[in-house]
């Protein structure tokens, strides 16, 4: 048998593969880890606090609330129309899953370091983890929303669900991808850049503010939109609130974008999140 | 020869030791501005650049190390490889790169087969999970599935033995317990290479022993084992072919006795069994005694290494300068531990009587037994004792050097025993009868 051979080994361990050498298949074998990753989150958070799935409530309802107060009563930004309270609920449980899964994913190499430089799995499990792990909260957050509009609803309010919310598990895919893309690629370049991990939380921040949350984007100038639609959030965003209740705006051509840009951050961090993880353990 | 399953070329790894880049985002920005405007680079040393050039010519500079130099080897299916070698030598680097933790800097690694590896024990154990719940992320995350977790789960446990404590989190364990679950979980993957980086230094004796059995039967089965351990006995009875690093470099491959037996006798090089002055004021001591010579002999002169079976002779030389003292010397023997073992004295020679030593040059020579002291360093501390009370003289450590373990024990426990001394005391079974009678024993 010829040794030298590439096919009688089953692993070839050298100092750098190819960019496109992504070892995806490795993710599909450890697919029990990535679902025991899951289920660990969920075990430990749930054993160390009892009010965790409260808070789950507690924190969208408080910040509609402020919104409401803040935006709607004091600052008076129109909402095509909608009850207020509705219209940022709407806003805030779409982005509060897409904030949670970038801040999460993003630490992933700084807060897993005793692990990585034990054992070798896939490093992917563990961003795809958490990301799953936050559908659970986000189903919680959801299924709130949804009481919230029935009650809206049987009140009378002006509010027309269409059947455009069968793109709902569309939506949330593409929520997923954004952050969980934008997410390690922070987590990559922090390996590097130390103090780029206390610029997130302050980012995410900003970066709602640009997004339509607190606004619709039908009160965005004409000469702005633009800008606000380079958000590959916006049309999400946008596209959530329409088929929920019925007023905003829509357009296929800017969802098109959504999953250009989503499907491009993800390539674009599959690969530099395979890049680190050779050799970031050496650096921590 | 289709029985390699692994092979190592030409595999080096260099780790930075100062920072790399700057590692925050705007000294790196700063760098960049300055660059795009065509100013020299804010940040960094001119010594840098002198210091690369070293690295690649050969030289280790205070900025980077090798942690491994040009290794090649391979290993055949069923080996047990030892990998030994002082601090720092590499070892855990080796392992690192062979489980993929870390790439390595040039040179290549060939594997046939599924790789597991063992690097610390209990990875990733939550401490909030139970142990039931921590076997099956912990067996996850070393690379079984969750069907392969549920079939060996029954065994694990037993050979954890935590039966009792499976549904309580590991927080409550203790770290005994908590150390014998995880090396379970590792213990009973079934990968065809398996990878052990010196995790069997915890656990308790009896544990211990265990766990170099299930070794055994490991490779017994076919699959191959790559073992570091500064444990000697336990790799020359467990491992056929050792490879012994020195600063990232392979010194030797080969048979394990005798690599192992090279290694103890290079690792005795800082020790200290002798010690002459020539001249009396530079010698230590007080003013009424000075040291003329302190020195450890061994009576087996074509081996220089003492074992726990060769007897040697702690000889104290001394210049006496109090005309009719009575004076004696005095030893304290230490183990690594700083544990007396056990003081002896000259005074402990037959006729001694406290008679009073002239001016001059004396010599004590005490003979050490075999089979007295335990394997390991030890150092003795030498003490002048004058009126059988008064210390006039104390030199510390003033003799440093080891016992090596080379009892044999094939097949059995073949990790070090605990306690200060290992003396060989007198045994005797005889059989007594097939039945006997309580009150017999009683009366004894
Ligand atoms: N992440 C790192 N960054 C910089 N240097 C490192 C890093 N890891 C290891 N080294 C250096 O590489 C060398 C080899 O280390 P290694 O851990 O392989 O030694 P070892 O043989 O396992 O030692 P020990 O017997 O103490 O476990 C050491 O000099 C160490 O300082
Ligand atoms: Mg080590």
């Amino acid at each position: 048998m010829n040794h030298n051979s590439n096919t009688y080994w089953d692993l070839i361990i050298r100092t750098k593969s190819g960019w496109f050498d992504l070892h995806l298949s490795d993710l599909w074998r450890y697919r029990d880890l990535t679902m025991l990753f899951v289920w660990r989150d969920f075990v430990a958070q749930y054993k160390q606090t009892i009010l965790g799935p409260l808070w789950y409530l507690i924190q969208p309802l408080f910040s509609t609330i402020v919104f409401t107060v803040v935006f709607g009563r004091v600052a008076k930004i129109p909402t095509d129309g909608l009850p207020p309270f509705l219209f940022y609920m709407a806003g805030v449980t779409c982005w509060t899953y897409f904030a949670d899964c970038l801040t999460k994913t993003s630490g992933t190499f700084i807060t897993n370091a005793g692990l990585f430089g034990k054992v070798y799995f896939p490093r992917l499990t563990v961003p795809l983890s958490i990301v799953i792990s936050n559908i659970l909260k986000f189903g919680i957050q959801f299924l709130f929303f949804i009481g919230f509009l029935a009650y809206f609803m049987i009140k009378g309010a002006h509010i027309k669900p269409n059947y455009w919310i069968f793109l709902m598990p569309y939506l949330l895919l593409l929520l997923a991808g954004l952050g969980l893309g934008a997410g390690i690629i922070i987590s990559a370049l922090t390996t590097k850049y130390r103090d780029l991990q206390q610029l997130v939380t302050f980012g995410v921040q900003l970066l709602m503010y640009a997004t339509p949350i607190v606004y619709p984007l039908s009160v965005v100038p004409e000469k702005y939109k633009w800008l606000a639609l380079a958000n590959p959030m916006a049309p999400i965003v946008e596209t959530f609130r329409y088929a929920f209740l019925g007023s905003g705006s829509f357009n296929g051509i800017y969802l098109l974008y959504s999953t250009g840009t989503t499907l491009i951050l993800l390539l674009f961090g599959v690969i530099l999140f395979n890049r680190v993880e050779k050799t970031f353990m050496d650096t921590v | 020869m289709s029985d390699i399953v692994i092979q190592v070329e030409n595999l080096s790894k260099y780790y930075n030791l100062g920072v790399v880049g700057t590692g925050t985002l705007s000294h790196d920005l700063n760098r960049a501005w300055a660059k795009l405007r065509g100013k020299p680079d804010p940040t960094l040393r001119i010594d840098q650049t002198i210091q690369q050039f070293n690295n690649s010519t050969g030289k280790a500079s205070d900025d980077y190390i090798w942690a491994l130099r040009d290794i090649s080897f391979e290993v055949k299916q069923g080996e047990i490889l030892g990998i030994i070698g002082r601090n720092g030598a590499g070892k855990s680097t080796l392992l690192k790169i062979l489980s993929r933790v870390t790439a390595p800097t040039s040179g290549e690694c060939r594997v046939k087969g599924r790789i597991a590896s063992l690097l610390e024990v209990g990875t990733g154990f939550h401490p909030e999970l139970t142990g039931r719940e921590n076997i099956f992320l912990n067996g996850a995350i070393l690379g079984m599935t969750k069907e392969e977790i549920k079939q060996k789960f029954d065994e694990i446990v037993a050979f954890a033995e935590v039966e009792k404590f499976i549904d309580t989190p590991v927080k409550r364990y203790s770290s005994g317990m908590y150390v014998r679950l995880a090396f379970a979980v590792a213990a009973h993957l079934e990968p065809e290479i398996l990878v052990i980086d010196e995790v069997l230094a915890v656990g308790d004796a009896q544990f211990q022993k265990k766990c170099l059995w299930k070794m055994g039967d490991v490779s017994k089965e076919g699959r191959t084992v790559l073992f570091v351990s500064h444990n000697m006995v336990a790799v020359q009875s467990l491992c056929q072919k050792v490879m012994l690093l020195d600063k990232g470099e392979m010194v030797q491959n080969g048979p394990a006795n005798q690599i192992v037996s090279n290694y103890l006798r290079y690792c005795l090089t800082s020790t200290q069994m002798d010690q002459v002055w020539k001249n009396q004021d530079e010698a230590p001591g007080c003013e009424e005694v000075r040291f003329r010579r302190i020195s450890i002999q061994i009576n087996d002169q074509d081996n220089n290494m003492i074992t726990m079976e060769t007897p040697f002779l702690v000889i104290v030389e001394y210049w006496n300068e109090i005309p009719a003292a009575c004076l004696h010397i005095t030893l304290h023997i230490r183990n690594e531990q700083g544990i007396v073992a056990f003081t002896t004295g000259s005074c402990q020679e037959p006729g001694w009587n406290g008679q009073s030593l002239e001016k001059g040059i004396y010599r004590s020579i005490c003979h050490m037994p075999k089979n007295l002291l335990n394997s390991g360093r030890h150092s003795i501390t030498i003490l002048v004792v004058r009126d059988l009370a008064n210390i006039i003289y104390m030199y510390e450590d003033a003799l440093v050097f080891d016992i090596v373990d080379n009892r044999d024990r094939s097949g059995g426990w073949f990790g070090k025993e605990p306690g200060v001394v290992q003396p060989y005391l007198e045994w005797k079974t005889e059989y007594v009868g097939s039945k006997i009678p309580s009150q017999r024993l009683l009366k004894r």
